[in-house]
């Protein structure tokens, strides 16, 4: 057995040298060869009639290629959310020449693309490797894309660096030989901030990243929670597992869940059912398969660690000071740009930095979609301003983490160019949705159009000020991927004997408050589900207390206040 | 039928499969999990083997293991993986020596991950095509996680990583 014990290579000079995604090496990229000449043969076999369907489906969904309304959809792994500025523009190019010029970037940080031809996939996965990307498990009953903060490495408030794990768990869980046919899918997020960014609590295994009094780095473990059909909150399983024992711990996780998962009913086949059904004894079940597997073999070493942190290790940060002249002049003598930067600039754990969040929420625009041009624009914004680094995060918005604030007007000024500044962030219009019944064979209504439409109702800025952060979040069916039931507004649409009925949850959340939504009461019609929620909103603007956000009046107050506005009369 | 070996030859079944109700032949003979508990099997020289069920733990039978030389494990469809973990669990937790065989609905592109948790041999319909299964085996030889196929690299550098024997 040939073990490879190399140094990382040197960046490539393609590559914008200070982002810090985690950088091939040429066995890296041999592997991504493989595996394209592996897909690539598959597809042949399927053609040829070697393979059936039902045999090719498994493997062309684990390559990121699924069957959807009108094309198929080609789902492309953005690891943990980070991308370079190469990247980003192949991902332009991409879009160009083998899509209709835009992409649609994901709650699993990930990017799509809606309009792809099977025969030029392979042409597509070789663009990809040439900038060290792929879609390597972004579908299937597999180890999905581990996602994080995507503010991670820039927050002032994190404990410690998520990204670092997020990549080890990237190659652990890389064509895993034992944990490659689940039950069903399997979805890790991870964070090292106090403020939970990631929606921890509602994934598969959710990881926190933390410190002890000694400063040596350990997990806290959830697992468990999930939407979809049946929404649950995660079980926490362990306080703390040692770092060397974290890749241990999760294999003992997902060994008693691939032994256990339900395998007959695709419907109660995820680990949050297993979790729920057997209780405590899930837990004990994990803690002995742990005891008992041979830890050296599972040991996660040191200088692993060491090697891949070297990959996240801060860039090179000039020595300023926060709020320099430029900055503070362009907030106190531009209102525009100040009403941005209140709601996309971040403070930074670098003095006289900020991290900013770029909207992909234009008014009556589709959430999460950027065209080539925009993915371009933020590529060059990100070299010219950021060490040509870029973030997805999870509310399908873009990062750039690392801004001097005094090339924040400058920054605006791009955005703006290219359709990017819309300074929603947090409020009403900076909606999660789904792709819904326009693209999807699954969704049961439309829920594009009705972000839009919501979108629209709202267009004035002062009113979304006035009402404040609130998340709204649609989804198209009872699969949840708009993550309705974590929405401080959630909206599902259903078919209700051939018409689509919206029924609206209130009060849910995925940060460390974590709630599932509870339904207000019946669904509404297409046309009127934009009342129902401006009639929500005026009853939080008359009945919320001072600092109030929506969802602190609606804990106070209950359901009560918003059904009666909302069915009064009928 | 036929059975593919490690290097992805096709040999021929020295094991008979035996009903429940049927006598013990004097050859390797395979029996399920009942048949197995219910026979003495004492005296007996003509090896034993295990028709696994997938929901069997592998420490409801690891009392059995001593007598047994082959272990069929069951993929009922190609994209049930609970023959992946029973493998494993065999190899690294009951030490389990003897042939581990995977039977059932199971791929070409399957191949070498059940290697990697310490499956031996594939048992593959008659006429099956070897090569297309060598060739799936070989494909990828790169793997980021250890498993039933060797010790880990020797230590740093990025000991996740590992290129698979041929």
């Amino acid at each position: 057995m040939n073990a490879l014990v190399e140094p990382i290579a040197l960046p490539d000079p393609a590559f914008p040298p200070h982002a810090r995604t985690y950088r091939y090496d040429e066995v890296d990229r041999e592997f991504l060869q493989e595996r394209i000449a592996e897909f690539s043969d598959q597809i042949a076999r399927r053609l040829g009639g070697e393979l059936t369907e039902d045999e090719f489906k498994p493997l062309r969904l684990m390559n990121g290629l699924y069957l959807q309304l009108h094309a198929y959809m080609y789902r492309i792994a953005i690891p943990y959310g980070i991308l370079n500025a190469t990247q980003l523009r192949q991902l332009a190019m991409i879009a160009r020449r083998w899509d209709r010029g835009y992409g649609h970037f994901t709650t699993r940080q990930n990017i799509q693309f809606n309009w792809t031809r099977l025969e030029d996939v392979p042409d597509i996965m070789r663009a990809l490797a040439d900038v060290d990307m792929h879609a390597i498990q972004t579908s299937g009953n597999c180890i999905r894309n581990t996602t994080t903060d995507e503010y991670a490495g820039a927050d002032p408030e994190e404990a410690a660096d998520p990204r670092i794990y997020a990549e080890i768990i990237r190659q652990w869980s890389t064509l895993h030989p034992e944990f490659t046919w689940l039950p069903r899918k399997f979805k890790i997020a991870i964070t090292g901030a106090p403020q939970d960014r990631v929606a921890m609590q509602v994934h598969d295994v959710g990881l926190v990243v933390k410190r002890d009094a000694a400063g040596a780095i350990g997990f806290e473990v959830w697992a468990g929670g999930g939407l979809g059909r049946t929404p649950v909150l995660a079980t926490k399983l362990r306080d703390w597992v040692p770092e060397e024992a974290l890749l241990a711990y999760l294999e003992a996780v997902l060994r008693v869940y691939n032994a256990l998962g339900n395998r007959d009913n695709i419907y109660k086949a995820r680990i949050k059912i297993l979790v729920r059904d057997l209780g405590e004894e899930f837990r004990e079940r994990v803690e002995r398969e742990f005891a008992r597997l041979p830890q050296p073999t599972y040991r996660l070493d040191p200088e692993v660690v060491a090697d891949i942190a070297a990959h996240f290790a801060p860039p090179p940060f000039a020595r300023l000071t926060d709020a320099p002249p430029a900055y503070a002049a362009a907030l106190a003598g531009d209102a525009a740009f100040a009403a941005w930067a209140k709601q996309s600039v971040r403070a930074h754990r670098q003095p006289g930095y900020a991290s900013v969040t770029i909207s992909l929420k234009p008014i009556g625009g589709i959430p999460g979609d950027a065209s080539a041009e925009q993915m371009e624009a933020v590529a060059a914004l990100a070299e010219r301003h950021g060490f040509g680094e870029i973030r997805v995060s999870h509310v399908q918005n873009l990062v750039l983490p690392h801004v001097r604030q005094e090339d924040l007007p400058a920054v605006w000024q791009g955005l703006r160019e290219a359709g990017l500044a819309t300074p929603n962030i947090g409020l009403v219009s900076d909606i999660i949705a789904c792709p819904g019944m326009d693209y999807c064979a699954l969704a049961t209504a439309r829920s594009i159009p009705v972000a839009q439409m919501i979108s629209e109702r709202f267009a004035d800025l002062d009113r979304q000020h006035a009402i404040g952060e609130c998340f709204i979040n649609i989804s198209g069916c009872i699969n949840a991927c708009g993550h309705h039931h974590i929405g401080h507004i959630g909206i599902l649409g259903v078919d209700k004997r051939g018409a689509e009925s919206y029924q609206i949850t209130l009060g849910g959340s995925a940060t460390n408050d974590a709630a599932l939504g509870e339904l207000v009461g019946p669904g509404f019609p297409y046309d009127k589900v934009t009342d129902a929620v401006e009639t929500i909103l005026r009853t939080y603007l008359a009945e919320r207390a001072a600092g109030e956000r929506f969802v602190d009046t609606y804990r106070r107050i209950g359901l009560g206040p918003f059904k009666e506005a909302l069915y009064a009369g009928a | 039928m036929p059975v593919l070996d490690a290097k992805g030859h096709l040999v021929a079944d020295a094991w008979v499969r035996v009903a429940d109700d049927a006598p013990l032949p004097d050859a390797p003979a395979l029996l399920s999990l009942a048949r197995l508990r219910a026979e003495a099997a004492a005296g007996r020289n003509a090896p034993l083997g295990l028709l696994l069920d997938p929901a069997t733990q592998p420490e409801e039978i690891a009392e059995l293991l001593p007598r047994l030389a082959l272990i069929a494990v069951l993929l009922p469809k190609s994209k049930d993986g609970r023959a992946f973990t029973q493998a494993r669990a065999l190899r690294e937790h009951f030490g389990f020596a003897g042939e581990i065989r995977a039977t059932g609905h199971v791929l070409p592109d399957q191949w070498r991950m059940l290697q990697r948790c310490g499956v031996s041999t594939v048992e593959l319909p008659e006429g099956a095509d070897a090569a297309q299964w060598q060739r799936s085996r070989a494909v990828v030889d790169i793997a980021y996680q250890p498993a039933q196929d060797g010790p880990l690299p020797p230590g740093g550098g990025l000991g996740l990583r590992r290129r698979l024997a041929a």
